[in-house]
């Protein structure tokens, strides 16, 4: 069948510039250049350009621009060129359209219409440069009250609190999963969460050995798949995570086509090489909200009790009442993905339009938790396209214990968010794990990346709070009088907790 | 042009944006009348601005020292009219009477009347009476919008209202009255309205509390508090600290130094360089109690029946000095004041950020360091 798509983007190569090197060549995994020895020239197949900026980094002459293809359908407000490229494709393969990484759409972002309040006169602002600034958090649950014994003039604690997690920012790296990733993406977060004082996430496909010494700053997690689980993975963890759901396709499983799955993440998932690893909708063993304390608990009973269990849900219309749920199941931990919570790959469909913004849903747990009076019993973290240190101090103020960062964190590392991480193909080694291109990842320069980016944000927080005259994460925890709404109507503003900009 | 002892041509209208707080005690628990007390605020005058003014006195009312003292401000009779009936169907009352007021120079004064009760009999069983109280105390409170408990303990009230604190004490005739502890307070107010309520001491039960300062973590510290059944109607950041005092110490049975490292705690840098034991309580209290750390700028003189606590925030972002002379503790924002009233101290000092003084019944003076009853 004549294919009636139009390339999404032009390669524009400037050939006084080009010095016929083919690194383009090499380094685009899509195939896009081809060198032509009878010309001495470079070309490119732009249909199969995915825009993700591989071979302009890479070219030592900065000859190549890419450029979205100008040539658009007919402008029309409802049959957009977005949407009537999705027929076409359709109307081809006949298949559900596959994408990967957040929802791209404008629309949900409350972020920006969220405003950060600093002190004038009235309390002195601190510099975060000259007066100690803290950052540091523990997740787990928190009793409602401390009992202490005096005895001879000595404090004594009588409660004992449970087991908890320290972060030494509130920045944690979120679930991304070995085989949906290489194994250098994996040891790079472990070994930046490690060397940053946070932690990283496994995601649902298990802990290859090799990075067991990084267990102290790993969150290890169980899925509907329960892939790589087992007494050991349970054991080097210091949280667990349920995932129940995730932000970029709330009610659907992970999905790692069988070319992904090689030998070393067949034995880490414990499954045959070459075969496809889908994990379930829901978890068949959680049904109801009975089945997931089951669950948790004989997670804790795995592990006697050491160490916390988080559970992740994607934001959706009723979580608040969900969240008050998993609290009394016994979750330590509740972590949020919204709307624009980012994937391997997902049916486009449902990333774009299920699930509701990570801001409305925060703000409506922490509120809820609060008014059953049960907030302290577990720590809330906020996840799905936190993308800015600004957001972060924005998702504290409304409620949030700490964060998630995901796709933040693959752009540290070079990704470009070009939403092909389906294709196995990343350009830049990320979501691939077929070794020549998987390679490509050097994981001392991506550590180095990641470290950088949690040492600038953690500045950043210190500045904004200094800024504030607040000198500890916890006094700017769910402190929403620090924040103020612009261009929002009444009802978001109450079901943020806000008030507008001038109130 | 004339002779003129100010360099501002246009007028001498400078102000110091600035709270005064003073708080004397006798340790013995002998009575002394309100004059010392008012003396040292006057000396403090340029501190506030004449937006409220108030005092907390212990050991006020001998007779009626088992009686729970409501003080009521009523803004209109209707409010009044209502709350009477509320009160005197949820209390025995024992006496009520409006607060003998004389001419002095303040603004639209509302009326003041106090109820000494006792809890009615059908209260639930299993509740303690101060609960009780707090609870119809919160209740008439966010009622009518018109009334307000701004006094609620036994055997001590206090008296605050719009104007300077020599205004405040001869409206109320201070003068006239006794205790062994007063807490006084002169009020700049920045963030929010000038009205009687609004102003210093802040009460519930007997806890008082007087603030300078400006708590930047107030969003988080409310709506902790409003988990625990709190609820902030007095416009105003120093009502959290209150609650919180009632909250950690009351119902929580913290000592009171417990307490101070809960609302000023050392740095996780401190912590972490502590012996293994002192280590683990304090950072189980910042992880339990985050949500009351003060942060922001704070001086406070806090007392209750028997004790008088003085504490400034962490890194000490306003003023505070203590002394002792004889059997009397002095706290104060500036020395000067102290020094107006009690000439030739047997001890002066000047708080650490974060430091807790306190001052009990029956603690030695002379110049000794008071005693302390644990050690955190």
């Amino acid at each position: 069948m004549k294919s009636y798509l139009e390339p999404n983007y032009i390669v524009e190569r400037d050939d006084e510039r080009c010095i016929r090197c083919k690194v383009c060549v090499n380094q685009c995994t899509y195939e896009t250049h081809y060198y032509d020895p009878e010309d001495d020239a470079v070309y490119s197949h732009d249909e199969n350009c995915v825009n993700c900026h591989r071979c302009v980094v890479f070219c030592p002459t900065q000859a190549l621009t890419i450029r979205p293809n100008p040539c658009t359908y007919t402008a029309n407000a409802n049959w957009t060129h977005e949407a009537i490229r999705a027929l076409k494709e359709q109307a081809e393969t006949g298949g559900v359209m596959i994408t990967g990484m957040g929802c791209d759409k404008p629309h949900y972002t409350y972020w920006d219409r969220l405003l950060l309040n600093a002190s004038q006169v009235t309390n002195p602002s601190i510099d975060p440069l000259r007066e100690p600034m803290e950052l540091r958090t523990y997740l787990g649950a928190k009793p409602d009250r401390l009992a202490v014994d005096v005895v001879d003039g000595e404090v004594a604690l009588t409660t004992q609190l449970t087991p908890q997690v320290c972060l030494e920012t509130p920045i944690l790296f979120s679930a991304i999963s070995y085989g949906a990733t290489s194994f250098n993406v994996h040891e790079a977060l472990a070994r930046a969460a490690t060397e940053s004082g946070t932690l990283f996430n496994t995601g649902e496909g298990g802990l290859d050995h090799r990075l067991y010494p990084y267990g102290d700053h790993t969150i290890v997690q169980v899925a509907s798949g329960r892939f790589g689980v087992h007494p050991a993975y349970l054991d080097v963890g210091a949280a667990i995570e349920i995932k129940i759901g995730q932000g970029a396709k709330p009610g659907i499983g992970g999905h790692l086509p069988g070319e992904k799955v090689g030998p070393a993440i067949s034995k880490t998932r414990m499954i045959p090489v070459g075969t496809d690893a889908f994990s379930p909708a829901p978890q068949h063993d959680i049904y109801s909200i009975e089945d997931l304390r089951q669950l948790i608990y004989a997670l804790k009973e795995a592990t006697d009790y050491t160490k916390p269990v988080s559970v992740k849900i994607a934001a959706v219309h009723n979580s608040a009442a969900i969240a008050s749920g998993m609290v009394r199941a016994g979750a330590d931990i509740i972590a949020l993905d919204g709307v624009r919570g980012g994937t391997g790959a997902a049916p486009k469909t449902n990333r774009d339009n299920v699930g509701i913004p990570i801001e409305l849903a925060l703000a409506s747990v922490d509120q809820r938790l609060r008014d059953e009076g049960i907030r302290n019993r577990a720590s809330v973290i906020a996840a799905g396209g936190i993308k800015s240190s600004a957001d972060v101090a924005k998702a504290i103020a409304l409620g949030a214990d700490a964060v998630y960062i995901g796709t933040a964190a693959l752009v540290a590392m070079g990704c470009t968010v070009c939403q092909k991480c389906y294709t196995g193909k990343c350009p830049w080694g990320i979501a691939a794990t077929d070794p020549w291109i998987a390679k490509r990842l050097n994981p001392d320069i991506a550590t180095r990346r990641l470290v950088n980016l949690l040492q600038a944000w953690s500045w950043e927080l210190k500045e904004i709070m200094g800024g504030m005259g607040i000198n500890a994460i916890e006094s700017l925890r769910g402190n929403r009088l620090h924040l103020r709404g612009v261009r929002l109507t009444d009802t978001e503003l109450r079901v943020l907790g806000v008030k507008l900009a001038g109130e | 042009m004339g002779w003129s002892a100010v360099n501002n041509r246009y007028g001498d209208d400078k102000v110091f944006d600035a709270c005064s707080l003073f708080g004397m005690m006798n340790l013995k628990g002998q009575r002394f009348s309100g004059k010392d007390p008012v003396k040292a605020m006057m000396n403090m005058h340029d501190r506030g601005n004449g937006l409220g003014a108030g005092f907390a006195v212990y050991g006020l009312y001998p007779d009626y020292k088992d009686d729970y003292a409501l003080h009521v401000m009523y803004m209109n009779r209707d409010a009044k009219r209502a709350t009477d009936k509320y009160i005197k169907e949820r209390f025995e009352v024992h006496v009520d009477e409006e607060v003998p007021t004389r001419a002095a120079n303040v603004r639209d004064p509302p009326l003041v009347w106090r109820y000494f009760v006792q809890p009615r009999r059908d209260k639930r069983v299993d509740q303690h009476p101060d609960d009780y109280v707090l609870e119809n105390v919160m209740h008439i409170n966010t009622r009518t919008g018109n009334a307000f408990v701004f006094s609620s303990g036994k055997d001590m009230a206090v008296f605050k209202g719009v104007g300077f604190p020599e205004d405040i004490a001869q409206h109320f005739c201070l003068d006239e009255y006794e205790g062994y502890l007063w807490t006084c307070h002169s009020r700049f107010p920045t963030n929010t309205p000038g009205w009687w309520g609004g102003a210093h001491p802040f009460n519930v039960l007997d806890w008082t509390v007087v603030h300078n300062g400006e708590l930047s973590s107030y969003g988080i510290n409310r709506r902790y508090l409003e988990m625990y059944g709190y609820r902030c109607t007095m416009q105003t950041d120093t009502e959290v600290l209150a609650y919180a005092f009632d909250l950690l110490i009351r119902r929580h049975h913290l000592p009171m130094e417990v307490v101070a490292q809960i609302l000023a705690p050392p740095f996780w840098d401190e912590i972490d360089e502590e012996p293994p034991q002192r280590r683990q309580l304090l950072t189980t209290l910042r992880r339990t109690y985050g949500s009351l750390l003060m942060n922001g700028p704070f001086t406070i003189i806090v007392a209750h029946q028997g004790e008088m606590i003085g504490l400034t925030d962490r890194i000490k972002l306003r003023p505070l000095a203590a002394g002792v002379k004889g059997d009397i503790l002095y706290l104060s924002s500036e020395e000067a004041a102290i020094d107006l009233v009690a000439r030739g101290l047997n001890r002066m000092w000047r708080p650490k950020g974060g430091e807790l003084v306190v001052g009990r019944l029956g603690d030695r003076g002379m110049g000794e360091p008071l005693l302390r009853e644990v050690n955190v």
